[in-house]
């Protein structure tokens, strides 16, 4: 069970910011994203995700295999975080949310209305989510804005936990947080901004 | 698919969910039409069917725009994309939802309303059949719309003006046999016809609503 | 040589440069010489009087008014499946025409129809269905200036002329099933019974022929400017120093 990336260019805005993406990621492997504002992090995992298309390129095993967690956390501030996740289990066939629960200290918060979370309780939330979609691979844009250090923690062990169990994470975030992964600077990939890799508007130049 | 039919439904409910708010201005609508037109039961009962019509319409309309654009605000839309259930389905719910909270107690409460308009108790039978058969519609087509206008900042001008005219063929099929029924005339073609409208709306247009969907959330 | 090799903006702009000037000149040529021979050069109607000659604005407007439509239905399709940029820009460019063309169909008819018929309106299947597409104009030029991204927007607007055009079909038999109407019967068809007299007849389709050619043009001119903006946005895009 692999996550391949051949040769993928992704554009933000129509003009292309990476080029020649490629890596493999196996079971049990994490990959950090770095590179500064604008270098094209969140469009590439939103392209890995699905949510748009490559320019070109191939990515491979991604498909209903992807757990995504962007910048919002898709949580209903008038329901509560119990029925948040219940529901979003339930989305992916799962009914059980106590792990996830449990994992992210959410137990005393359980019946809370999400609306009246702070910032960094709801961002657990939003990461616990994760864990009932009972898919492989994590996608995570800034999982830890607004945790505090004990958070962090918590969810460090928790993506270490799923790379235990075989998972995949792969992650854009500047904090250490101490799991074994590769770190990967995508300035490497950054696309000359005249370079032709199939953007809708190239046709006009 | 019935977790996000409960989860909208449970959503609507809740306090700052809006249900009930498309029904109150139904009422308001009713009470208002006498106020401007003046309060001889004739005319009333004339303009009656229409009323009802055009309130059940605006009504509907008035929710359209938090249909899917609170979802997008929250995230909730790139993670349903990404989810197993497929898009089409999850909008086809989308509209279902907002058919029971806003279109179904429209159809309820029209009876009521009617008899403040005054009128002719004949036709209430088939003003709720109208009503009933072609509040899905209206529904489904309002959740394209929404659809349509979800990434656009400030869109609920909008989306009333791109969704009213597709609104033309069923007000006038629904109106007309509303009409028809509180005359006392035969109802069965525009009713047919309405039916016909309905079904079309619900079986296609959750395709083109989330064929929409993808590509302004792409 | 594939018609498909005028996808390319770049083509199409020498294309449209050499055929621009033949289409201004012979809808010039055709307008006028209709609309003078419409106006100067047919008998009153023996029952219309001077009136009818308004026939030479309000049919040629209310022609383009219906297949400007037609046209960016087509072109809308092209765009969704093969994704030709000319084709969703001429689209974008089609959309202000056929609104000024409804508006003219609609005005030049409340002012034949006030000394015909007695009133400057009637809610007549016909006239009701010009409003409705009128209506759809506007919701698609408004979509078209909402969407920010240039290929989201063309790609939304496509998908609603696609429905639209749906609904306005429908709409327009949902009128008919409402009302019936005042409207003369076509001015043009096929069956010689409900066509009008020779007469009237031949600088009648000079004026059409004029107003496409000037449809043409006007389209070509417009989705030439809308290529030119494209071409600055997708630049400019590549100029700006990286963050």
């Amino acid at each position: 069970m692999t996550l391949t990336l051949v040769n993928v260019a992704v554009a933000r805005g129509g003009v292309p910011v990476l080029g020649g993406v490629a890596f493999t990621l196996r079971a049990g492997e994490a990959m950090i994203l770095r590179g500064p504002n604008g270098a094209g992090k969140t469009t590439l995992l939103r392209t890995i995700a699905g949510l748009q298309l490559p320019l070109s390129g191939t990515i491979d095993g991604a498909a209903d295999r992807i757990a995504y967690g962007g910048h919002a956390d898709g949580l209903k501030g008038m329901l509560s975080v119990a029925e948040n996740l219940s529901f979003w289990a339930r989305v992916y066939g799962h009914s059980d949310i106590e792990p996830a629960l449990a994992t992210y200290a959410l137990g005393p918060l359980r019946s809370r209305l999400a609306g009246t979370l702070s910032a960094g309780q709801k961002r657990r939330a939003g990461l616990a989510r994760l864990m009932v979609t009972g898919r492989p691979i994590w996608i995570l844009d800034e999982p830890t804005v607004s945790l505090d250090s004990h958070a962090v923690a918590l969810f460090a062990d928790a993506v270490r936990a799923h790379l235990g169990m075989g998972g995949m994470a792969l992650m854009a975030t500047h904090i250490d947080l101490g799991i074994d992964a590769h770190l990967c600077d995508i300035c490497g990939w950054a696309a000359a901004p005249q370079e032709l890799l199939g953007a809708s508007d190239e046709a006009f130049l | 698919m019935i977790a996000l039919l409960i989860r909208d439904l449970r959503l609507a409910m809740r306090a700052g969910g809006g249900f009930g708010l498309g029904l109150a201005f139904f009422l308001i609508i009713t009470v208002l039409v006498p106020f401007s037109v003046g309060p001889q039961s004739s005319l009333l009962s004339t303009i009656a069917p229409g009323i009802m019509w055009m309130g059940a319409l605006l009504a509907c309309l008035l929710s359209l725009d938090r249909l899917l654009a609170l979802d997008f605000e929250d995230g909730t839309l790139d993670v349903l994309a990404t989810a197993p259930l497929p898009l089409e389905a999850a909008l086809a719910i989308k509209g279902l939802a907002h058919w029971i909270t806003t279109g179904l107690p429209l159809v309820v409460a029209a009876p009521f309303l009617a008899v403040l308009l005054n009128m002719p108790p004949q036709g209430f039978v088939w003003l709720v059949v109208s009503l009933a058969l072609g509040t899905p519609a209206l529904s489904m087509i309002g959740t394209f719309g929404a659809a349509l206008t979800v990434g656009i900042k400030r869109g609920g001008l909008l989306l009333s003006l791109l969704v009213l005219p597709l609104y033309v063929p069923t007000l006038i099929f629904g109106a007309e046999a509303a009409r028809r029924g509180a005359a006392g005339m035969a109802v069965e073609t525009p009713l047919l016809l309405l039916a016909g409208i309905s079904l079309a709306c619900v079986a296609l247009l959750p395709f083109a609503a989330a064929a929409a969907l993808r590509m302004t959330l792409r | 040589m594939s018609i498909w090799e005028y996808a390319n903006p770049v083509r199409f702009l020498a294309l449209s440069a050499k055929v621009q000037p033949f289409a201004w000149g012979a809808a010039a040529i055709g307008i006028s010489v209709g609309l003078i021979w419409g106006f100067f050069g047919t008998p009153d109607d023996f029952r219309q009087g001077a009136t009818v000659k308004i026939i030479y604005l309000h049919v040629p407007a209310a022609w383009i008014a219906i297949n400007a439509w037609i046209m960016m239905l087509l072109a809308s399709l092209v765009w969704l499946v093969r994704r030709h940029h000319v084709s969703a820009l001429a689209a974008k460019a089609a959309a202000p025409v056929g609104l000024v063309m409804t508006v003219i169909g609609l005005f030049t008819g409340a002012i034949w129809g006030q000394p015909m018929w007695g009133t400057w309106w009637a809610w007549d299947p016909r006239l009701t269905s010009f409003l409705i597409l009128f209506l759809f104009y506007l919701g698609y030029i408004a979509l078209w200036e909402a969407v920010e991204d240039p290929d989201t927007a063309a790609d939304l607007t496509s998908v609603l002329c696609l429905v639209g055009s749906v609904f306005a079909l429908m709409s327009r038999y949902a009128v008919l099933f409402w009302s019936q109407g005042l409207h003369q019967g076509a001015s043009l068809s096929m069956d010689k019974q409900e066509n009008i007299s020779n007469v009237f007849w031949f600088p009648l389709v000079i004026a059409i022929a004029g107003f496409t050619l000037l449809f043409l043009a006007l389209v070509l001119y417009r989705t030439g400017t809308e290529i030119s903006l494209r071409r600055a946005r997708a630049l400019s895009a590549r100029m700006e120093p990286r963050a």
